[in-house]
């Protein structure tokens, strides 16, 4: 998957990643894909959520060696 | 966004790991687009002591307590195996392993993030302290009329 940006939360837990995210997200222009590259399990379930209740557009999660690389589109 | 939801949580606790896990939910509620307030009182007030300086109050009773339960971010005990000192060192170091940021850093971030910060001025009478104990992060000095007034328009409302 292709992203415009990406965002390193690596050795980063809960809620960090989230914090950092919605950071980058007020970056990005609307429709653009923020990639988030974590080693913390709780993102599968975490990044989904967030999107869920931010209204942003979640667009899957690739595993490769322990680091979750995670799609996000900024969807306003 | 116009109407944005609302979160508040009341802290109660003057804890190290209460704080931390108030300041995670704050800190996540604020990043997921939401209003936080949070409101400060009883050992919750402790958690918001400025660190640096003494701290003034009257009466020999005040004076005894404040100076036991000084209070400061960088002063709370664990809630458990505190083992003066020995605990909350040990999870010092098991914190800064995984990169997890000390209440003060979750303060400063939680203030940026724009959490409201409110402390409860009934529990200032009581120990005796004024607004000049208080790191300035402090938004509102206030009572129960304005928790609930944040409370009553919040989706989620928690007690720590």
């Amino acid at each position: 998957m292709k992203a415009e940006e990406t965002l390193d939360c690596v050795g980063l837990y809960c809620p960090m990643p989230i914090v950092h995210t919605a950071k980058k997200m007020k970056e990005l222009k609307t429709g653009q894909v923020l990639e988030i590259l974590s080693d913390d399990e709780g993102i599968k379930e975490d990044m989904p959520n967030w999107c869920k209740t931010t209204g942003n557009g979640f667009l899957g999660i690739e595993e490769e060696h322990g680091v979750y690389r995670v799609f996000v589109k900024k969807s306003k | 966004m116009a109407n944005k939801e609302k979160m508040t949580l009341i802290v109660y606790s003057g804890e190290m790991d209460k704080a931390l896990a108030a300041f995670n939910l704050a800190i996540g509620g604020a990043s997921s687009g939401m209003e936080v307030t949070m409101f400060f009182t009883f050992w919750g007030l402790d958690v918001i002591k400025r660190s640096e300086g003494g701290i003034k109050s009257k009466g020999i009773m005040r004076k005894m307590l404040n100076f036991v339960d000084r209070g400061g971010a960088k002063r709370l005990p664990l809630s458990r195996f505190h083992m003066l000192g020995m605990g909350k060192w040990m999870m010092k170091q098991l914190m800064d392993d995984i990169n997890f940021p000390q209440v003060q850093d979750l303060i400063a971030l939680a203030k940026e993030l724009g959490v409201e910060f409110v402390a409860c001025t009934t529990s200032m009478g009581m120990t005796g302290i004024s607004k000049d104990a208080f790191i300035p992060e402090v938004d509102t000095f206030a009572g129960v009329a304005t928790y609930l007034a944040r409370a009553r328009e919040s989706k989620i409302n928690l007690f720590v």
